[in-house]
């Protein structure tokens, strides 16, 4: 059916309301939804069962240290931009069991214990957040050593991306590249204009989606558009940073006094850490039953502003909040550099957003660009 | 590049790096005061006979229910049926280690991390300067090294402990001076049987003479040590390339995917644990880094 199957790298327009058929398609196919909704005032990730459960017609406000839903003036579908989570929830889950051991007879089993790996289309993926997503590829894929659970997630996820027309007030994906427009890697990209989604076709996968949808190929007009509302969009970023040479910068001031001065103010409290998309330090658990016969190993979330982040006996490398400080801010914007090809941060301004405080990670690299 | 899983030296392919494999105690042996050496071996023969490491690098030990911790390997690399790890017991993890028995089994999964070079040191003279437990990781180097003894030239250990009762493998010393290794000793505090030296380690380099265009410098020992090590060889013109660095780092995982070794652009369980000290000299000493 060559005249219903749009072909990779066209742009098509859709009615709005034709989202829902797209949604459809991939619960047929056998895809969880999971994308944007709105849980206890504010706009998170979960599972969804269709264009209903978003949150469309409000919109957020974000500043750092806060973040408040507003309605909008009209009912978009996708007028807000991200929130407190990010897909790596549903990609490296907060806590995964790795293994499982089973003690016999003086001796123990060990039982390869990764729960078989949901079928994801995740709906809404920003610009950012798909190059956060790359970045974790990158982590857990890229080198010697793999996660075999985060692989089997990643591959069979669908990516239905969103290009971002109004920039939150703590965005700088422009700064970093990553948006307001998505890069490469997803199956279905929307552009929300006033009555319909332009969709460009990023796969075969994507394509075969969009058959049971009453599509038609984009008018020049309607493309014009989209291009005019992300030329705006970059305009309108809430945030900035000069990214030149940033770990020649940050390398040679790792002694600068401005790390006292965020280290007066931050609470150690590693916020930042659980909201930024690219974060990925994990501590390990162990778990017993009662009977000490099953032993489990337990995958969690960690941070490298947590007090035993850094223990080795006898003391921690990393006492004080000064020198935690230091790490988080070096690796993501330096020595991630050096460890995975590709800067750490994708300017999403979750961390600025989310931190109690209101530290922002663009200010405290201009104080240190500046003084310099 | 999706299903490559294991590195040149890792045991078998495996379907997840974090997975442990069973290993039994064969013999364990006091060395000093709260340090053991245990004797180990794969349960899975496959794995047995697969299994190689090189001196310096390490093995994840596990205890159901408990933790796991990385432990350096202490025996000598061409017999790697049976794995040697000398064990200091610090806290949770390997005090439980102190209490189990030969014929007890643990998990165990590697080697992982860098190694002190050995086949780039061929033709040098090596300085091996280590304190206290460091000693263990360094031990496979002089097996090697006694196994190739025409392969280097002069070679010297400068080794401290805290008193003569905490030094580690006394009893092979007669050997290794024997096949032409240059022991020197150090002690923090002296008892009436002793001897020798009284002092720190780093002091030891002055009853030396070393050739600066032939000697490597292998160390590891308390960062402190490290720093005044790595002072006094510059002193004497070793350059930053030829002094070796085994550095210690809070694991969870020594595959790369947990980020708690992080020492700036390195992860000590990949790029480390031994570094040359030209590649980490712009962190090394930068406090709390
Ligand atoms: C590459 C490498 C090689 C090592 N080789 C040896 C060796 O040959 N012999 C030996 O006795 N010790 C060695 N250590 C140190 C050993 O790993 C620690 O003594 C051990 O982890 C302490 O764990 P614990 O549970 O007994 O102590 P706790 O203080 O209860 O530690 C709690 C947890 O913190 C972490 N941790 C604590 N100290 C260290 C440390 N120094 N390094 C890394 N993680 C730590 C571990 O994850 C541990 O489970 C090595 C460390 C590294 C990094
Ligand atoms: S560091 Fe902050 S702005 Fe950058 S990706 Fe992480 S949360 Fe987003
Ligand atoms: S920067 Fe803000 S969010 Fe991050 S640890 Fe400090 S107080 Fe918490």
């Amino acid at each position: 059916m060559p005249e219903l199957t749009p072909t990779i790298g066209a742009f098509v327009s859709i009615e709005k309301g034709r989202l829902q058929n797209v949604m459809d398609a991939l619960k047929a196919a056998g895809y969880t939804l999971v994308g944007p909704t709105l849980d206890e005032g504010a706009i998170v990730y979960d599972e969804i069962e269709g264009v209903a459960d978003l949150p469309r017609g409000w919109t957020d406000r974000q500043e750092p240290a806060s973040y408040r839903l507003q309605r909008r003036e009209d009912d978009a579908y996708f007028g807000y931009v991200v929130g407190p989570h990010s897909w790596k929830k549903f990609l490296l889950p907060p806590r995964r069991t790795l293994m499982r051991v089973v003690k016999k007879e003086g001796a123990f089993v060990v039982v390869d214990e990764e729960e078989p790996a949901p079928r994801y289309a995740f709906i809404g993926v920003r610009g950012c957040e798909m190059q956060a997503i790359h970045i974790q590829d990158r982590v857990f894929l890229g080198g010697p050593y793999q996660d075999p659970g985060y692989r089997a997630r990643r591959q069979q996820a669908f990516v239905l991306a969103v290009n971002c027309t109004e920039p939150g007030g703590t965005c700088f994906c422009a700064s970093m590249g990553t948006g307001p427009e998505v890069g490469l890697g997803y199956d279905l990209a929307l552009t929300e204009l006033d009555d319909i989604f332009i969709v460009e076709i990023g796969s075969e996968l994507g394509a075969t989606m969009m058959r049971e949808t009453d599509w038609r190929p984009a008018g020049a007009f309607e493309l014009q558009q989209a291009r005019d509302a992300l030329a705006e969009a970059r305009r309108n970023m809430g945030r900035q940073l000069d990214t030149t040479d940033l770990p020649n910068l940050l390398y040679k001031n790792l002694e600068h006094a401005r790390w006292d001065q965020v280290a007066d103010r931050c609470l150690s409290c590693g916020n930042c850490t659980m909201v930024c998309p690219t974060c990925f330090c994990q501590d390990v658990l162990d778990v017993s039953d009662l009977k000490g016969e099953t032993f489990e190993r337990v995958w969690v979330w960690d941070s490298c502003f947590s007090i035993d982040y850094s223990h080795v006996h006898g003391g921690n490398i990393r006492p004080h909040t000064r020198a935690r400080y230091r790490q988080w801010l070096t690796h993501k914007f330096a020595s991630w550099i050096d460890q995975f090809g590709v800067i750490g941060c994708v300017g999403c301004g979750r961390c600025i957003t989310w931190c109690p405080v209101g530290i922002d990670v663009t200010e405290e690299i201009d104080a240190i660009r500046g003084e310099v | 590049m999706l299903n490559t899983m294991t590195t040149p030296t890792a045991p078998v392919p495996h379907p997840g790096p974090m997975l442990t494999f069973p290993a039994r105690i064969l013999e364990i042996k006091e060395e000093a005061y709260a340090i053991a050496t245990y004797q180990i071996a794969f349960e899975s023969e496959a794995v047995r006979k697969t299994y190689r490491f090189r001196p310096g690098q390490f093995n994840m030990l596990y205890l159901p229910g408990i933790g796991e911790v990385p432990i350096s390997m202490s025996s000598d690399p061409a017999e790697s049926e049976v794995i040697g790890h000398t064990i200091r017991y610090a806290g949770n993890v390997t005090r439980a280690i102190s209490r189990l028995q030969t014929g007890d089994v643990i998990g165990v999964r590697g080697p992982y991390g860098s190694y002190w070079p050995m086949e780039r040191l061929i033709g040098d003279d090596l300085c091996i300067v280590t304190g206290g437990i460091g000693l263990a990781p360094l031990r496979p180097v002089i097996y090697h090294v006694l196994r190739h003894r025409e392969q280097y030239g002069r070679v010297y250990l400068l080794y401290g402990a805290r008193t003569p009762k905490d030094m580690l493998y006394t009893d092979e010393y007669e050997a290794w001076k024997q096949q032409g290794i240059q022991i020197l000793l150090t002690v923090d505090r002296a008892d009436p049987s002793w001897r020798g030296n009284v002092g720190v380690v780093p002091m030891l380099f002055y009853q030396l003479r070393l050739d600066p265009k032939k000697t490597a410098v292998l160390t590891c020992g308390p960062e402190i040590m490290i720093h005044f090590v790595i002072y006094e060889a510059l002193a004497r013109r070793i350059s930053k390339e030829r002094i070796y660095v085994s550095m210690e780092r809070n694991m969870k995982c020594g595959v790369g995917l947990c980020g708690h070794c992080q020492f700036g652009p390195a992860f000590v369980c990949k790029e480390g644990p031994v570094f040359a000290y030209a590649a980490i000299e712009p962190f090394f000493g930068v406090e709390e880094f």
